[in-house]
């Protein structure tokens, strides 16, 4: 086995980096090599990317939709990034196995922002017609599959995030689920970061759910190596009319991880879907989640928790942009945060002039369990049209001391009695999760953390 | 085995309880009766440790230990239990957990191991029996979306479930229709033993129907100031408060 050293020392032919400018420097100077390493589908925008990452940079507070993300210190790090694709020694299909019960998934790994060749006998039991794999290589021998989608909901968004995205990531994971097939099974992604030195890895997922297909994903973010990890991830999803799709992201990850994830969700008519987010452990993440509802009679509900403490930051932001009539969403998001850990949420919700009869409800729920725990958070309602029913609510408080006292009452110890209502608090996030294996081991791993019993990264949740 | 000497309470800087004397034997049922603010319920925070009341002066004793250096959940632990006035909705926490995690403190603190799932069961049904509880209530998070009398009888259960020494109802009969007081009595009846107690918290004689006192107490502005047999509960009914209230303003 190669050394990751020498994996590193690969990478390394480019120069250390620091600050945006050395990106730049990077991209004009080996924007070639990345082209070459990369499908001709992805390299299509790519200039554009870049260009538009010229102009918007990476974000800081000082920007509305990023006042809750600072991000100045984790771009302050020099990272290597691995443009001319050297593989990584690192098997995960053996490093890490999946025993929870009743989680029968199909199981894919990116590691660092490459796909991991495919090598699990389970998954060649695909349904007909269902393609799952590296967006790379699916670009090179089925660009047809592909070409309609890639890019079209992250090219030229005005986010510094999304298009330095677009400037550099040349590989992800990719799913088409054809017209009416129901995946049997949960499909399950873990983002494996390995790297003996301070890494970036930029990744683009593509999944297509056609009229009527049916999917669940779950996303597990997970560290392995002790060395400072910025993983900067744009996910696009289409889902197409009648088809539904959840997508769950659980996030387990160390301290010195930067977390930067942008989801962004097409709608089609009477489609239904469900997200939720989990951060259980992590550094500093950002999630932006944007869901377009481009047709009619769209099912949405998208929920959240985070638990965090020490220096831990979370900031969700994220936008529900309801452009046609007859739709429902709602979002529930709810943070325990401990000591200096810092949260932010925003909804945004959009509510276009002729999308009369929209529904939309939007919860933010937080606990501070001390005096130095920070929770910001921001509804932001634009409604147009007139005959609509929204609401939007968040509290921001501390756990009920008489519900703590009756506990206690009953010989329930304080701690415990914390315990049970931190847990309670969490647990209507967790029953809107359509896996019930999911379900249950997530409850396990959320009071392990409660406990304090999951303060590092000990292999992924799942897959431990 | 609680003995109550000269005890003085207060809330937000008020006093409550103005030196009040109270001894409690095994077997004994003591009925705490009187008028509005007198300090009724002031009593059983204090004896369960709520921290917004400070005790300023007086002892409690409880076989001998100091209570008031326990916190609330020793307490519950040497086998006090209070029967809340107003019992605490506790969304997200079921009854099942919340019954085996307090079952199991108790368990911990007489070194016992924890119990079996299977007893844990049959100890649930039987004393969901006692107060003629629903089943589906156990499945519920604890008190949501409970009726008055289901929240009663929830108190009751739980009373049941950790077979106190020292049981202390506190208003257990506001709110209640008869068919639920009759039904909460019986609990409490069957509960009786002679090796443990009760304190009734009552403002009207009505309960002590079902819950026959060997002493009733009049707590009048902060103290206790008639104690006899079961018949004065029944000349407070009659006569009211305020024949006494003016023996002690007149003295």
């Amino acid at each position: 086995m190669i050394s990751s050293k020498e994996i590193i020392k690969g990478i390394s032919e480019i120069p250390p980096l620091g600050g945006e400018g050395a990106y730049i420097d990077l991209y004009k100077e080996h924007h070639e090599s990345i082209k070459k390493h990369s499908a001709g589908v992805l390299n299509e925008s790519r200039d554009a990317s870049f260009a538009l990452f010229e102009e918007l940079r990476f974000p800081t507070v000082a920007l509305e939709n990023y006042k809750y993300s600072d991000l100045k210190a984790p771009f302050a790090i020099d990272y290597g990034l691995n443009i001319n694709r050297i593989s990584i020694p690192v098997n995960p299909y053996e490093v890490f196995k999946c025993d929870v019960p009743g989680i029968h998934s199909y199981l894919y790994f990116v590691v660092n922002d490459a796909f991991y060749p495919v090598n699990e006998p389970r998954n060649s039991k695909l349904p007909d017609g269902v393609i799952i794999g590296s967006l790379n290589e699916i670009a090179t021998s089925h660009p047809g599959v592909l070409k309609d989608y890639f890019g079209k909901l992250s090219t030229l968004k005005k986010d510094g995030l999304v298009a330095f995205n677009g400037a550099f990531a040349q590989d992800g994971f990719f799913m088409y689920v054809p017209k009416n097939v129901v995946m049997d099974k949960p499909v399950q992604l873990v983002n494996i970061m390995r790297s003996d030195v301070d890494l970036m890895a930029n990744s683009h997922n593509l999944i297509i759910l056609e009229e009527g297909a049916s999917a669940q994903l779950l996303v597990c973010d997970h560290t392995v190596d002790e060395v400072h990890f910025l993983s900067n991830r744009v996910t696009e999803v289409f889902v197409g009319e009648n088809a539904k799709y959840e997508h769950y992201k659980l996030e387990n990850t160390h301290v010195k991880t930067t977390n930067l994830s942008t989801l962004l969700i097409d709608q089609r008519a009477s489609s239904t879907v469900l997200g939720n987010v989990i951060t259980l452990h992590n550094g500093i993440t950002r999630n932006t989640i944007e869901i377009d509802l481009d047709g009619e009679n769209c099912e949405t509900l998208l929920c959240g928790m985070v638990i965090a403490d020490k220096n831990q930051q979370v900031d969700n932001f994220t936008s529900i942009i309801h452009n046609k009539p007859n739709c429902n969403s709602r979002e529930l998001f709810k943070y325990v945060l401990d000591d200096m850990a810092k949260g932010g949420f925003t909804g945004k919700l959009y509510v276009a002039k002729d999308a009369q009869k929209t529904s939309a409800f939007q919860t933010n729920r937080n606990i501070l369990l001390n005096k130095t725990a920070k929770m910001r958070t921001k509804p932001q309602l634009e409604i147009y049209a007139d005959d609509v029913k929204c609401s939007h609510g968040a509290t921001v408080g501390q756990l009920d001391e008489t519900a703590k006292f009756y506990m206690q009452s009953r010989g329930i110890s304080e701690a415990e009695a914390r315990l049970l209502l931190m847990f309670a608090f969490t647990n209507d996030v967790i029953e809107h999760i359509g896996i019930i294996a999911l379900q249950d081991r997530i409850k396990m791993l959320v009071e392990k953390r409660l406990r304090g019993e999951l303060s590092k990264c000990e292999g992924c949740v799942i897959c431990q | 085995m609680l003995e109550i000497k000269n005890l003085h309470a207060n809330i937000n800087g008020k006093e409550i309880l103005k030196g009040l004397n109270l001894v409690v034997r095994p077997g004994e049922i003591h009925a705490i009766m009187g008028p509005n603010g007198a300090g009724k319920s002031t009593l059983a925070s204090v004896l369960t440790g709520n921290q917004a009341f400070e005790v300023t002066h007086g002892e409690v004793t409880f076989y001998g230990k100091n209570l008031l250096e326990l916190n609330p959940e020793d307490r519950s632990r040497e086998g006090i239990f209070l029967s809340f006035q107003y019992p605490v909705e506790i969304p997200g926490v079921s009854m099942v957990n919340f019954m085996r995690a307090a079952v199991n403190e108790h368990r911990k603190y007489k070194n016992l191991e924890p119990i079996s799932a299977t007893d844990f069961l049959r100890m649930m049904r039987e004393k969901k029996e006692l107060v003629e509880m629903d089943n589906k209530l156990a499945n519920r998070s604890v008190n949501e979306g409970f009726s008055g009398g289901e929240k009663k009888r929830n108190e009751i259960f739980q009373m049941a479930m950790l077979d106190p020494r020292l049981s202390i109802l506190d208003e257990t009969d506001s709110g209640l229709d008869i068919d639920a007081l009759r039904i909460v009595a019986n609990g409490v009846n069957k509960l009786k033993r002679p090796d443990n107690a009760s304190i009734v918290i009552t403002h009207y004689q009505r309960l002590l129907d079902y819950i026959i006192p060997d002493f009733v107490h009049v707590l009048y502005d902060g103290r206790i100031v008639k104690s006899g047999g079961k018949e004065l509960a029944l000349d407070l009914e009659i006569r009211g408060y305020d024949w006494i209230k003016q023996e002690v303003d007149s003295k």
